[in-house]
């Protein structure tokens, strides 16, 4: 039987059937023509495109899911784990996967309670990511939450729980000014960061040795290729880069002193900084009020966010490295330094206190603190007392030019180079400074008032402290740092962060350092020191100088009882200090603010960290190498 | 010419041996493609055997009648498709659409009767007139065409009606409608289109604004044409082999068992596979074209030629929608796609196609 037959030899039907057939072939022959359009799209497609298609199909098929790190834990010298990670649930969400997103939110509001600027936080993210990212809508769910939406999850479309490691902080607020904490990443944090290295990653360090230490904490991220479906499930792990965790970073910061310090200061604002003066390693670092960093890593409440910001008492302020205080009389061993490093004075050479002096051609009385003087004072005794008159006089012998030379050594003015980020430098004055900030000229008094520590001369307790250790190691200039070394989760081998090189503060010998270190002994265990109560008993020998720094200027002739100012007007009280005084373990440098005295406030204190460290913690053996 | 006595056994029992023969490949492609788009559901693919073994006793029953029975049957079934499509205009059921009608559990789409229907009608209307047709003929056949066009496009089913309507106007343009006219109607209708266009369901017009620029919305209405479009490619020209097709099995690809069947074909199969089954579509159409001319009377002349047109017409709107030549219009693949009555009402028209070839009046040659 043949397929097609043509209808030969048939004429019966006549003009009709050759009607038919015409059209039939015109039908015939535009069918042939579709038929090839059609051919030859399929050939264009599937040939000539083909490698076009094949990669859309791959990139429909395949996706990249980037594995964020774990991130290194932080632990304290003495191995108290000061931020970690613990498995929180939250609740996430994408948008493109949800019909009506309104109504679902308002669903899930019956399940579990969104607090009205969770809700906010939320919108806010919904017009800054695309709808097919992921949202997180509620965080630290609690296991009954979890539970009560894992029955309801059917309902919801779109929306899932994400388990995850987030950050938190065992110690809460004890060590947050030295370690800070780590916060959603936001828009300019994320024009910074190679977006491709966090990708995944939601959190970075925002404040102190989060932030400082980013690099090595956040470790590297892992990728994985997988194969999806339309919905954008996962159906199989095609291939996997695993991620590279971030290193631990372990602390110099000793949990015991710092909880003492803490405690010493008894609710009073102020800092302490403790300093191992070989190393400079920092062991104590404290800013009080502090607050509790835990509250910051999935974002603060707004409500409570402004509780902080606007408390009188700035607990979020970084007294530590951003508060500038008048250094006032701690400064007084570093001028004597001066006046011998640039022969102006020999240890023995002595001045006269009448209790006040006067420039050539002034009236102005310049007074000491002692208003009946201190009589005929050496170097050594002036600092022990405090004499103003005896640094009046050598500040003027000085002159600005060297006396800012030589405080510029002992890192006033100057960053201290601690390892963390945010660090102010303080005010050293000079002519050029004044020139450049002032529009005026130096004049002949300043130098005067600066020499006391007063004046235009601001100094962080950082600074302090680190001016404390320059004595105990006898002018050797050590940079403080926090960081003592990282240590890998993964092979555990050890590794340490680059070290600024040492320098001296000058260029006399330490017998001579030694004429300063006593006068500063004498301060605190001497007959007659500043703050001679507080020495007594103790142990081991040790150093000091007190500081004062008036907040406000007092009339000439005028004297004023600090009982009768408000307390956010008295005075600062200041302390440096270190021990013991031969081979010294630990420097101090204490800012009590508006403690009215330095022997009073700041300097007990002091005398009760070295107690705790130097008599109930022994030296590590060979420690730190 | 062979006289009776000479005929084959199938002759004999009225069915044409190329073109069951044709239609079982298809069939079979079908089947064997079904089980990949259905996610190797084996459930789907013996449902759809089903309806074709229903489809192929249907085919083979319509077979027994003579032409003559089927043209005196053809206005009567025309007037209860007509009815039944009214009816489905009033208490229809279906996706927002009046496309169903349900008897207890049997539930079908009178529009597809309507597929054998007109053509049937039409064609029994002119075989008795004289050809070419006068105007006044014309005018019934149009008005006989545009009831139940119209009626399936307001379901809304854009596929179906433009199907019906093909059909019908096929019979007449094989009829000998004048040139003259046809230009007339081709103006009228280009002047019609833009209101045409403002009296369309709004994802009808979309559906045609999107085949412009897939891309202006890739998730929506585009989603369609780029998936599949993507699938056909991506197959190239041996194809990513059977149940291999990433596009449909991670469920990229929309309506893949149904209107989108042939993507998932051209993905597995590629151009090769493409070129098998053109060529078994080929076997029809040209025996349908073969029945066509030699078809006795005018009635079986134009009923066939519809028919088999019609068929290609079926196979072009769905290939061209699938590789994104023309608009979303809900054909499906003839005897590929899955889904009951389209597949039942197709090989009933092949049935007719076989009561042509084999009812003839053999002329004994000396």
């Amino acid at each position: 039987m043949p397929l097609f037959k043509l209808p030969l030899g048939r004429k019966s039907n006549g003009a009709e059937f050759e009607i038919f057939l015409r059209r039939f072939w015109i039908a015939g022959v535009g069918t042939l023509i579709m038929a090839c359009t059609l051919v030859l799209r399929l050939v264009y497609l599937q040939v000539f495109h083909h490698d076009l298609y094949t990669t859309l199909s791959q990139e429909n098929r395949l996706k990249v899911v980037p594995l964020p790190p774990i991130r290194g834990l932080i632990y304290s010298r003495d191995g108290v784990l000061v931020a970690g990670n613990r498995p929180s649930f939250a609740l996430e969400v994408v948008p493109e996967r949800v019909a009506d997103l309104e109504q679902s939110i308002a669903g899930i509001r019956q399940l579990m309670t969104l607090e009205s600027d969770q809700i906010e936080r939320f919108h806010t993210d919904l017009k800054q990511k695309r709808r097919f990212d992921t949202i997180t809508l509620k965080s630290n769910l609690t296991t009954e939450e979890v539970a009560i939406f894992a029955v309801n999850r059917h309902r919801f479309a779109g929306f899932e729980i994400a388990g995850r490691l987030t950050r938190y902080y065992p110690l809460g607020s004890q060590m947050v000014h030295a370690v800070g904490y780590v916060g959603r990443i936001n828009l300019e944090e994320l024009n910074r960061i190679d977006a491709g290295s966090y990708s995944g990653t939601t959190h970075i360090g925002k404040e102190g040795i989060e932030k400082g230490q980013e690099e090595v904490l956040h470790g590297t991220v892992g990728y994985q290729r997988v194969e999806v479906n339309a919905q954008g499930r996962i159906l199989r792990v095609v291939e996997r880069t695993p991620p590279i965790p971030g290193k631990d970073v372990h602390l110099t910061l000793d949990s015991t002193l710092q909880a003492a310090a803490i405690e010493a200061l008894a609710g009073n604002k102020g800092a302490i900084v403790a300093i191992e003066p070989a190393t400079g390693a920092v062991l104590a670092f404290v800013s009080n009020p502090a607050f509790d960093p835990n509250e910051f890593v999935n974002g603060i409440s707004a409500k409570l966010y402004a509780a902080l910001r606007d408390s009188p008492d700035r607990p979020l302020f970084n007294r530590v490295l951003q508060g500038l205080y008048p250094p006032g009389s701690t400064i007084k061993p570093a001028m004597a330094i001066a006046g011998l490093e640039y022969k102006i004075r020999l240890p023995s050479d002595r001045t006269w206190c009448p209790g006040w002096i006067r420039l050539p051609g002034q009236i102005h009385k310049y007074r000491c603190w002692q208003k009946a003087g201190h009589g005929s004072v050496d170097l050594s005794r002036a600092i022990a007392e405090s004499c103003d008159v005896y640094f009046y006089t050598l500040a003027k012998d000085l002159g600005i030019d060297r006396m800012h030379d030589m405080l510029a050594n002992f890192s006033l003015g100057q960053r201290t180079g601690v390892d963390l980020p945010g660090e102010l430098t303080g005010i050293l004055p000079s002519r050029e400074w004044k020139r450049r900030t002032r529009k005026l000229p130096w004049f002949p008094g300043e130098t005067l008032i600066n020499g006391i520590g007063q004046g235009f001369m601001l100094a962080t307790p950082m600074q302090l402290a680190k001016m404390a250790t320059v004595f105990a190691n006898r002018g050797e200039v050590v940079a403080p740092h926090l960081t003592d070394y990282f240590s890998d989760p993964l092979t555990n081998v050890h590794s340490e962060p680059e070290r600024i090189a040492r320098t001296r503060a000058a260029s006399i010998d330490s017998s001579t350092w030694q004429i300063a270190i006593d006068g500063m002994h004498e301060v605190v265990q001497g007959a007659r020191g500043t703050a001679q109560a507080t020495g007594v008993g103790a142990s081991y020998q040790y150093a000091g100088k007190t500081g004062t720094a008036q907040l406000f200027g007092i009339a000439q002739d005028k004297t004023v009882k600090n009982e009768n100012v408000v307390k956010h007007l008295r005075d600062h009280a200041l302390f440096i200090a270190f021990a013991p005084l031969d081979h010294p373990r630990i420097a101090l440098g204490i800012v009590i603010e508006n403690g009215e005295s330095g022997s009073h406030a700041a300097a007990p204190i002091a005398r009760q960290l070295f107690d705790l460290y130097l008599d109930s913690m022994p030296p590590a053996p060979n420690a730190n190498g | 010419m062979r006289t009776a006595s000479e005929q084959d056994l199938l002759t004999r029992i009225h069915i044409d041996g190329p073109l069951l023969g044709g239609v079982l490949v298809i069939c079979a492609v079908g089947l064997v493609v079904l089980y990949s788009a259905s996610s190797e559901s084996l459930e789907t693919v013996m449902r759809q055997a089903l309806r074709m073994l229903l489809g192929l006793v249907a085919m083979c029953s319509i077979a027994q009648f003579t032409p003559a029975r089927l043209a005196r049957w053809a206005p009567l079934l025309y007037c209860i498709g007509l009815a039944l499509l009214f009816a489905a205009f009033l208490v229809g059921t279906g996706r927002g659409a009046h496309r169903w009608l349900e008897f207890g559990a049997f539930r079908f789409q009178p529009s597809e009767i309507m597929k054998i229907a007109v053509p049937l009608t039409v064609a029994w209307f002119m075989s008795d007139k004289i050809l070419p047709p006068k105007l006044s003929t014309v005018m019934i056949v149009l008005v006989v065409i545009g009831a139940p066009t119209a009626l399936i496009a307001e379901q809304p089913d854009l596929g179906t009606a433009i199907l019906v309507m093909t059909a019908g106007l096929l019979v007449l343009f094989f009829a000998g409608l004048s040139w003259r006219w046809i230009g007339v109607a081709l103006a009228v209708a280009v002047v019609l289109a833009p209101i045409a266009w403002y009296s369309m369901h709004d994802y009808q017009r979309q559906r045609i604004e999107t085949l412009l620029d897939p891309t202006k919305d890739p998730l929506g209405t585009g989603y369609h044409i780029i998936q599949a479009t993507i699938a056909v490619g991506s197959g190239g020209v041996s194809g990513k082999g059977w149940l291999n097709g990433t596009q449909s099995h991670l469920e990229f690809l929309p309506e893949r068992a149904t209107d989108f069947i042939f993507a998932v074909y051209c993905e597995e199969f590629g151009l090769i596979g493409v070129l098998v089954l053109l060529a078994a579509y080929s076997l029809v159409l040209v025996r349908g074209f073969s029945i066509a001319l030699n078809a006795q009377d005018n009635f079986g002349r134009l009923v066939a030629a519809s028919l088999t047109f019609t068929f290609f017409v079926y196979i072009f709107v769905n290939m061209g929608m699938v590789t994104g030549q023309l608009p979303v219009v809900g054909v499906p693949l003839p005897l590929v796609s899955y889904g009951g009555t389209s597949v039942v009402t197709l090989l009933t028209g092949f049935g007719v196609l076989m009561s042509i070839q084999t009812h003839r009046r053999f002329i004994v040659k000396s």
